[in-house]
Parts: C-alpha cells; sequence; structure tokens
C-alpha cells in the first residue's frame, strides 16, 4: 500500500478520534464540576455519592469501565451504541479525576479570599461564583490540560469495542499489509501531534488569563 | 433481561478462573514496576547529561512516550519488533511497553526529587572529593527517595490499573479472562463486574500499602551500603 | 446612657483543646474607639474574627447593636444562628484585614462597587460614585482602573479600607492593618485611619502594634494576654503609668525596641 493511502485512512481514523474527544471532553468537564462542587459543598447523602462515583472511576481502569458499560448494561436492558458507550465511559472516567482538579483548585485560592467576602457580606453562593471560581479557574487550566491530553490517549481503547478511531484504522491496516512500522509509527506521531496541540492551546489559554485581561483570575 | 439478577452460583464458579488469572496481572505489574524504575532513572540521568543534545533529544523522547497512549505502544511493540528478528511473548511485549510507559512518567518525579536536594549538599560532596557514583549513591539518592515514594506508588497503581490493555494482545491477564467466560457463557455481568471489583480492592491496599512504606521510611534517609 | 454597641457575655472559644478564652466579658459604646495591644497568641485577632462571623464561639452571648450576633430567638428560645440571621448581623459590622485579602481578578473600583452592588443592591450609578469618593478619600484616585498586583502595600491596604468603608458598617474592625507592611509605607496608611476619624465618628475596635498610633487615635487601650483583658482604660494612663506588671513589661519591651 502507499504511504499517501495510508495516511487517508488513518487520518479517517484520527477524525473519529477528535469526535469522540469532542464529545467527552465536555461530558468530563460537567461531571468534574458537578461532583467537585458536590463533595466539597453538599450535605451528607450526595457528598457520599460523589464519593462513591469518584472512588469508583478512579480505582477501576477505563478499559473495565467501557467493556462495563458495553457489555454489561444490555443485561440491565439497557443498549447503547458502541460509540455512546465510549463517549459515557471516557467522560465518566476522565471526569471522576477532574473533580479532584476543581477541588483541589478551590482549595488552593487563599483563605483570605472567602474571608474578605464574608466580611462583605456576600452570600455562599456569591462567595463561590464572583470571589471563588474565577481564581479557581485559572489554577484548574494546567491540570485539566494534562486531563485533556490523558482523554486523547485514552480514546485509544474504544478500539477494543470496534469503534473505527485512529487506533483500530492502525490495528486492521497493520493485520491486511505488512508495513507496520510504518503505520505504528504515523500513528504514533499522529497522537503526539494532537497532544502538542492541546498543550500549545493550554498554554496560550493560561497565559492570556493570568497575564491579560484578569490578573489572576476570570473577569466576569 | 436475562441477566438481571447477580447469578451466585456463577459468580463462584468463575471467580477462581479471575483469580488465577490474577497472578499474570500481578506479575505483568511487578516486572513492569522493576523496569519502569529502571527506564525512569536512566532517562531522568541522562536528562542531567553535560551533552545538550542527550538532554534535549531525551526530553522529546520522554514527552513522546508520555503523549501517546500506551494501547497504541503495546501493538507497536507487538507488530513491529518481530520486523527485526526480535519477537516476544505477549507477557514481554507488555511488561515492555508497561516499562517504557511508566519510565517515562517516573523520570520526571525521580528527576524532581534529585533536583530537590539541596544545592550544599552537591558542593560538599564536591569538597569531600567524592566520586560522582559516590555522591549518589551515599548523598543524594538516600535524601531524595523517600519524598519520591508517593508519586512513585501513584504511578505504579496507575499502571496496575492500565494492564487489562495488555489483553488486545491476548495475555491472560484478568480482563482477558473475563472476556473468554462472558463470551462463552453469554454473560458479562458478573465476570466482568468481579474484574472491576478486584481491581478496586488491590487499588485500595495497595494505596494503603504505599501510605505505610511512606510513613515507616527513615525521615533522615538511610546508607545504601 | 446608652446600651453598648458590642457586648461580650462569659465568651468561650477553643480551637480543639486549646482555650482561647474561657469567661470572656467586653463592652464597646457607641462611637468608641477601642485599640486592642498585646503579645502574640493572646487572642486579639480570634475577638475580632468572632466578631466579623469568621469564627463561631462554643458559650456565652455576644450583642452587636442590640441584637444577639451569634444566636437568634426562635419559638421564645434562642438558639444557633443561621446563614439568614448572620446574613443581617454582618451589615452592622466592616473589616480590614493584615494581609489585605483584595480580590486580585477585579480592578480597584470593581473591588469597592462588586460588594454594595451585588450585597445591597445599589445601583452601578451609585456604586461607582461612592468608590470614586472613596478613592480620594485614601489618595488613590488615579488608581481606579488598576488591578491589585500593580499596587504597593501601602496602596493596596488604603483599598482595602476603601472596600471595606463601601459597605457603610457602624463598626469598623481592623487587624493590624499596617504589619504586614514597609515602615515607610505604614504613615500613608494610618493617616487615611486618622482623616477618616476626624470626618465622621466610628465605632473602631482595631489591633495594632502601633503603639504611638494606639495612643493618639483611641477613646480606651486594652492590654491583652491570654484571652483576657488585663487592664484597660484611657490611653494616656495605660501608656504612661500602666498598673500591672504584665503591661508594664509588655510596653518595656516595645520601647526597648523602638
Ligand atoms: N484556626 C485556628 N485553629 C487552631 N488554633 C488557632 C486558630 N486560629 C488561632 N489559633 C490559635 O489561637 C491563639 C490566638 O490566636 P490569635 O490569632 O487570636 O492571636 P493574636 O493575638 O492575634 O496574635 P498575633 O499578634 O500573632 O496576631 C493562638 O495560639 C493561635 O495559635
Ligand atoms: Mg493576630
Amino acid at each position: 500500500m502507499e504511504f499517501g493511502e495510508i495516511v487517508s485512512v488513518l487520518l479517517q481514523g484520527a477524525i473519529v478520534t477528535i469526535k469522540i474527544v469532542a464529545m467527552a471532553l465536555p461530558l468530563a468537564t460537567i461531571m468534574a464540576f458537578v461532583f467537585g462542587l458536590v463533595r466539597l459543598y453538599a450535605p451528607a447523602p450526595f457528598k457520599q455519592v460523589a464519593i462513591v462515583y469518584i472512588e469508583f472511576f478512579r480505582g477501576t481502569s477505563a478499559l473495565i469501565q467501557l467493556y462495563w458499560i458495553y457489555f454489561v448494561l444490555p443485561f440491565f436492558g439497557i443498549t447503547i451504541d458502541a460509540m455512546t458507550a465510549a463517549v459515557v465511559a471516557l467522560g465518566l472516567n476522565i471526569g471522576s479525576y477532574g473533580t479532584e482538579v476543581v477541588r483541589g483548585a478551590i482549595q488552593a485560592v487563599p483563605k483570605g479570599q472567602y474571608e474578605a467576602s464574608v466580611a462583605l457580606n456576600f452570600t455562599a453562593s456569591q462567595r463561590l461564583w464572583r470571589v471563588i471560581m474565577p481564581q479557581a479557574l485559572v489554577n484548574m487550566i494546567p491540570p485539566f490540560g494534562n486531563l485533556a491530553i490523558e482523554l486523547v490517549k485514552a480514546t485509544s481503547l474504544v478500539s477494543l469495542i470496534t469503534i473505527g478511531d485512529l487506533t483500530f484504522k492502525a490495528k486492521s491496516l497493520a493485520d491486511t499489509t505488512l508495513q507496520v512500522g510504518e503505520i505504528f509509527g504515523v500513528v504514533l506521531v499522529f497522537y503526539f501531534v494532537m497532544a502538542q496541540v492541546l498543550m500549545l492551546f493550554i498554554k496560550r489559554l493560561e497565559k492570556y488569563l493570568s497575564k491579560g485581561l484578569g490578573r489572576g483570575g476570570f473577569s466576569s | 433481561m436475562n441477566g438481571f439478577d447477580w447469578d451466585w452460583a456463577f459468580t463462584w464458579d468463575v471467580l477462581p478462573m479471575i483469580l488465577s488469572a490474577a497472578k499474570v496481572t500481578l506479575l505483568a505489574t511487578l516486572l513492569g514496576s522493576i523496569f519502569a524504575i529502571i527506564m525512569g532513572l536512566v532517562f531522568a540521568l541522562l536528562r542531567r547529561s553535560k551533552s545538550r543534545l542527550t538532554r534535549t533529544s531525551v526530553y522529546w523522547i520522554v514527552e513522546f512516550i508520555r503523549s501517546t497512549p500506551l494501547l497504541v505502544q503495546i501493538f507497536f511493540l507487538y507488530y513491529v519488533m518481530p520486523e527485526f528478528g526480535i519477537s516476544m511473548s505477549p507477557l514481554a511485549t507488555g511488561v515492555f511497553a508497561l516499562g517504557l510507559h511508566y519510565g517515562a512518567y517516573l523520570s520526571e518525579v525521580f528527576r524532581s526529587g534529585i533536583d530537590g536536594i539541596e544545592k550544599g549538599q552537591w558542593e560538599a560532596s564536591r569538597a569531600l572529593n567524592l566520586s560522582i557514583i559516590d555522591t549518589y549513591r551515599d548523598i543524594v539518592l538516600p535524601q531524595a527517595i523517600r519524598p519520591m515514594i508517593p508519586a512513585t506508588g501513584n504511578y505504579i497503581i496507575a499502571m496496575f490499573k492500565e494492564t487489562p490493555q495488555l489483553s488486545a494482545i491476548t495475555l491472560l491477564e484478568m480482563l482477558q479472562m473475563a472476556k473468554i467466560i462472558g463470551s462463552e457463557n453469554f454473560r458479562y455481568l458478573e465476570p466482568f463486574t468481579l474484574v472491576g471489583l478486584l481491581y478496586l480492592v488491590f487499588s485500595i491496599v495497595a494505596a494503603y500499602g504505599i501510605y505505610q512504606i511512606e510513613k515507616r521510611f527513615p525521615k533522615e534517609g538511610f546508607s545504601l551500603k | 446612657m446608652s446600651a453598648p454597641i458590642i457586648e461580650f457575655k462569659n465568651v468561650k472559644k477553643c480551637f480543639g483543646d486549646t482555650v482561647i478564652f474561657s469567661d470572656f466579658n467586653f463592652k464597646v459604646e457607641e462611637n468608641e474607639i477601642v485599640s486592642i495591644i498585646g503579645p502574640s497568641g493572646s487572642g486579639k485577632s480570634t475577638l475580632l474574627r468572632i466578631l466579623m462571623t469568621l469564627e463561631g464561639i462554643d458559650g456565652g452571648y455576644i450583642n452587636v447593636a442590640g441584637e444577639s450576633l451569634w444566636h437568634m430567638p426562635w419559638q421564645g428560645q434562642y438558639v444557633p444562628a443561621n446563614s439568614k440571621h448572620l446574613h443581617k448581623m454582618r451589615n452592622h459590622l466592616g473589616m480590614v484585614f493584615q494581609h489585605f485579602n483584595l480580590f486580585p481578578h477585579m480592578t480597584v473600583k470593581r473591588n469597592i462597587t462588586e460588594a454594595p452592588m451585588r450585597v445591597k443592591g445599589v445601583s452601578r450609578q451609585d456604586a461607582e460614585e461612592l468608590a470614586e469618593k472613596l478613592l480620594a478619600l485614601v489618595g488613590l484616585a488615579d488608581k481606579a482602573d488598576s488591578y491589585p498586583n500593580d499596587l504597593s502595600g501601602g496602596q493596596k491596604q488604603r483599598v482595602g479600607i476603601a472596600r471595606a468603608l463601601a459597605m457603610k458598617p457602624s463598626i469598623l474592625l481592623l487587624d493590624e492593618i499596617t504589619s504586614a507592611l514597609d515602615p515607610e509605607l505604614v504613615d500613608e496608611v494610618l493617616d487615611v485611619i486618622r482623616n477618616l476619624v476626624k470626618e465622621e465618628s466610628f465605632t473602631m475596635l482595631l489591633v495594632t502594634h502601633e503603639m504611638y498610633f494606639a495612643r493618639e487615635i483611641s477613646d480606651r487601650v486594652c492590654f491583652f494576654d491570654k484571652g483576657a483583658i488585663v487592664e484597660e482604660g484611657e490611653p494616656e494612663i495605660i501608656f504612661t503609668a500602666p498598673k500591672e506588671e504584665r503591661t508594664k513589661a509588655f510596653l518595656n519591651a516595645y520601647i526597648g525596641q523602638s
């Protein structure tokens, strides 16, 4: 097979990979914020639910979660297609790590900020959304960036439930042609480039936020 | 809706099989950890090399390994190594891949651990005319190890949790076993849930173990002799 | 004589096993300026933080402006205050912090207008007018659009004062507001307070290590040690003829330093 052909097949796979990232990332972000905040501020039963979710998804691995959602849920009468299973599993998995990012970033905001906002008589939600969160968001960007890269890497697992992503395309090409070195070499470079582009974007964002408009936070 | 209830008889049937596969999982983790620690040290020391070319290339190699998927690295080794006449068993391939991947992560831990040693310690070693090997062995590593335990431990647990990916190259570890059982019996609920729970239990136990090791580790360092 | 604006009755406060106040009684009259001096760890900050509702109490009662601070009446009894009650009580109080605690993500002006707008519902126009007035008062009219990180310590603290004043508290709490400043910046901050009390009457409770300032500004000075008032009285008397040995020792140590 010609090199150009290989690349074009792999590009199709890369598009699927990017699609999965584009869907799982928002889900992970939502999970991270909702459960991170619940874990920090919600009363007892909700907090316990959050802890169970977090510990469960962090204590087992993404691939098992993916298989569980894809192969076991049908036994409960919930049949979902591979793509949905992939997005849900990866979103929940990365989201569980994200909760700790949210929590850590909020706790890293100096205590004096909270105290000043009490002294100025802000309500609890104003304290969080107007004072603490704008500063915490800046702290969150680098660790969220790392998680986004972990997500890109984790998408390769979806090839194991027959989704035609970059890794899947590579493996099927490798099984049919003999140019395995070229194929996997190109695939690794593809993933590497995706990660570097993400990294660049994150660095930019961080720089913009800390030097530009906000100086130490998002201004609203 | 046939699988809605948990089948205990089936559970007891499959548990021994899964536990026997757990041995493979643990073996892969153990060998992978040893290899990863060695690779991590090699990378970390090369990053401190005098040659700028070495430093930069090792930086990019580590960056490359860290930002590409483990699964693809596993496939790469599995498919490409035989091209060079090296054919390895799935276990050896898996250990190699895990060690390389997590060695890249660990090199960062080791690097910052070594950087964390005060400049004065290096200078004092210099003043005492210790060789570079003696300096590392007697002065730097004994002090650097304790602060590196938690991060190293976390990466080893992370590695353990990624061993199911070795099922992709037919290594008969826990997940692969569960998958085979599941497809033979048309019941995935029990085997997959068991595997998930076993991972959860193992990682909790391991996290506790690491905490204990860190706690017991002498604060003032120790002598490597 | 009218009722005191602040009153502590048998207040108890612990941090875990450490008892800070075991049976603390204390009063401040309206428009009185009270300085609190004393060694480190004696509970001075804790006193102000309890008033600002940043710390709870473990026993006793505190009245502020005729109402219980940490308790509220409910079905004929006093029960621990809920957040609504605390919100109401905080309207009486304002605080300036040792480490300024300005909001780094807001401009100076925004630091001052945010609370009046969000908490009191003041219109943006009114809040900004007030902010300009206060910034002129603290001598920072030209810094309205700067960010806190671009200001000197003294300037930051003057913004901190303006921010607290914008909420128009009847009681102002100042906790070592010049301790984090370089010596040459101390007076620009103290001058703001001097001018402030010249123009308006305030109830003010200040913890300070600037003895000369305490002496010139206060109506009363309290010497604190180990969670109790060892000696209190007019500044002239405390500073020139203290009765208690511990006060003498403390003040001598200070004179020795400067
Ligand atoms: N959150 C807390 N948890 C535990 N102990 C505390 C806490 N805050 C204060 N303390 C202790 O309470 C005592 C009184 O503290 P406080 O800050 O009121 O002292 P202070 O008189 O303001 O001293 P300084 O002059 O150093 O500011 C100290 O021994 C301090 O260690
Ligand atoms: Mg204090």
